[in-house]
């Protein structure tokens, strides 16, 4: 099975205290660890997993510059067998369906049967995955935590559905999926991925060689538009419980009953 | 001059990083508590190619440059002393003797199982009664036929009794030179050989969840084919093995300062007292500035030496200058961390306490900084 994961270089929320700038318009931006988004980790493991259990290939795509190029060699040291950078000043400012629109550029060079993104990340909407199902006419998943292969025309797919609830759908090939976290174990990328993927050249496709028309893509063609960047004030509502421990479990309790939280 | 990190270890920083965090600093707490070394700890290290760093891939290494490895130790050192510890000592004391005077044959036999951390080697050299002075050590070997039989003991010996250990080289009196002067030769001792006995030793101060042993050779008969290298070569060994010890517990030392810094400023930004964080008060930034400062002069110290050796130039003095400075400066930023805790930092339950007590065996241990001194004062021509 030939598959593309969709990934995303983010900060870092496990290394990084993030903080809104200035002026409001972004975080600080300065010094941050950034990593591969953790529900695309998730994603490539799956796919690698996938791949390990009926054959073909795993390729991680990314739109973004040229320091986007580390999480693609992370996630080929994970095990992927290649890597493509989307990068093209034109894709600068896009929103999330001028990015499904360069990925859909991407997805039709190739032939993937299977296309996996993150279910959201962790500086995004969670729109991009429906999105590029929609464009490529394509069916779609969301939120999918498990995957079978019932052959090379179909899959078994579970999703997780609000309430902790399961469902569990049939799924025909080509699809896009988009993958929660929990789905399996991402492994960690050890020394010997590393050395093999270290200084693999990784080839870079911008925009003339997707055909897609400044009209199309970055912040020309945006329509949704970023207004502002805050902080929320705090809300009332906090009630501290003070105490011994005791104490202060028993009167959770009682709050907690006479809320409705427990029955 | 060019102080960038290749790609490749500029990954193996950030991937073993993020496995330090994952799997090492939620176990590190208990098990030093319950003084336990842990073998499924290591066989993870080990999955993820923490063993067999600087070894060639046909013996089941990963075939890294040394700057690569002392980042690994750095890394998992910044989470724990006890787990570097068992890095450290597995590559550079275990498999390094191995993997440099070992025959084709010894290679073979050894090096891929203890490239994968399901197997653990020592190193025995230090004894009861000889451990800055190594010349006075009295285990020895005479030849019997086609066998050598070791009789003797060593003390403090890393990776040597734990579930993993699979044997120790042994460093031993095998006769006299000309001038009176002991020659040594190293030999291969398997886990199990007739006489040959290995006990843990507990009670320890620091590195508790690393495993150290005492060794007992009790007339242990060991066939010719498993000298190391060649009869009469174990000083040299010897020497050179410590040469490179020397940078892993530099590595040791500097990844630790580094963990006991960040918990630091982490602490005093968090800290409020006199209605502003302790970061503010310019007696606790003043300590964080100089640590910082610090950690890059030794950071630059370890890795030129690293990278002297990797040059093939002679690096002996610039790594027992930069195990000693490593050593002490954890010594100075994790004494600074504990006071920037106050109270909480008297307590188990902060990392800091741990990394207070795991540094003190940096100034003992692989040459004290007494004896680093003396290497370097005759380098530089006292």
């Amino acid at each position: 099975m030939e598959i593309l994961v969709c990934v995303k270089r983010v900060p870092d929320t496990s290394e990084n205290e993030i903080e809104v700038n200035s002026d409001g318009t972004d975080i600080e931006r300065d010094d941050l660890v950034y990593s591969v988004n953790e529900w695309d980790n998730y994603a490539v493991e799956e796919a690698i997993q996938i791949k390990d259990k009926v054959g073909g290939s795993v390729t991680v795509v990314t739109v973004g510059d040229e320091e986007s190029e580390e999480v693609l060699r992370r996630e080929m040291a994970m095990g992927a067998d290649n890597g493509i950078l989307l990068e093209d000043d034109a894709f600068e400012g896009s929103d999330g369906k001028g990015i499904a629109a360069i990925l859909k550029a991407a997805v039709e060079k190739g032939n993937y049967d299977l296309i996996l993104t993150g279910a959201q990340a962790d500086d995004g909407a969670a729109q991009v995955g429906g999105m590029l199902a929609a464009m490529l006419d394509l069916p779609y998943a969301s939120l999918v935590n498990f995957i079978d292969v019932s052959d090379d025309k179909k899959l078994k797919v579970g999703r997780e559905i609000e309430g902790g609830n399961q469902e569990m759908n049939e799924i025909e090939l080509p699809c896009v999926l988009s993958i929660q976290t929990g789905i399996n174990e991402p492994r960690y990328v050890g020394i010997r991925g590393i050395r093999k993927v270290a200084s693999v050249e990784i080839p870079t496709h911008g925009a003339s060689d997707l055909g897609l028309g400044a009209d199309a893509v970055g912040a020309g063609a945006a329509k949704v538009k970023r207004l502002d960047y805050f902080v929320p004030e705090l809300g009332e509502g906090a009630e501290m419980l003070e105490g011994s421990t005791e104490e202060k479990v028993a009167k959770l309790i009682e709050l907690l009953k006479a809320k409705g939280g427990i029955k | 001059m060019d102080f960038d990190l290749n790609t490749e270890q500029e990954m193996i920083r950030k991937e073993v990083r993020k496995f330090a965090e994952k799997e090492v600093a939620p176990v590190a707490m208990a098990l030093d508590e319950q003084e336990a070394f842990s073998p499924e700890l290591t066989k993870k290290m080990g999955d993820i190619g923490l063993f067999g760093m600087f070894v060639p891939e046909e013996y089941g290494g990963q075939e890294l440059d040394y700057i690569s490895y002392i980042i690994a130790v750095e890394e998992i050192a910044r989470v724990d002393g006890s787990q570097a510890a068992t890095i450290a000592a597995g590559n550079s004391l275990g498999i390094g003797p191995i993997n440099y005077f070992g025959t084709k044959r010894q290679k073979e036999k050894y090096l891929p199982t203890l490239c994968t951390g399901k197997g653990l080697w020592g190193f025995g050299l230090t004894e009861p009664t000889a451990g800055s002075d190594a010349g006075a050590s009295k285990t020895a070997a005479i030849q019997d036929g086609k066998e050598w039989v070791l009789n003797g003991s060593k003390i403090f010996i890393t990776n040597a009794a734990c579930e993993l250990s699979m044997g120790v080289t042994v460093q031993a009196i095998t006769g006299h030179k000309e001038n009176g002067r002991p020659e040594y030769t190293c030999f291969l001792v398997e886990q199990g050989t007739p006489g040959y006995k290995a006990l843990p030793m507990h009670g320890k101060m620091m590195w508790r969840a690393s495993n150290t042993a005492e060794l007992y050779f009790d007339d242990v008969r060991i066939p010719e084919e498993n000298v190391l290298g060649k009869p009469g070569e174990g000083f040299h060994q010897m020497l050179s093995t410590l040469d490179g010890g020397r940078l892993s517990i530099a590595a040791m030392g500097l990844g630790g300062a580094q963990g006991a810094y960040e918990a630091a400023l982490k602490y005093a930004k968090e800290r409020v007292q006199f209605g502003k964080p302790i970061s503010r008060f310019q007696a606790i930034a003043f300590k964080l500035a100089d640590a910082a400062t610090e950690l890059e002069c030794a950071r630059n110290l370890l890795y030129k030496a690293c990278w002297l050796r990797s040059k093939k130039r002679p690096f002996q003095k610039e790594a027992a200058m930069a195990k000693v400075y490593c050593s002490e400066l954890m010594g100075r930023i994790a004494d600074n961390a504990v006071q920037i805790h106050g109270g909480y930092g008297l307590m188990k339950e902060y990392n800091v306490e741990r990394f207070f007590r795991d540094q003190k065996l940096l100034d003992i241990g692989e040459g004290t900084s007494e004896i680093q001194r003396l290497v370097i004062s005759r380098y530089i021509g006292c």
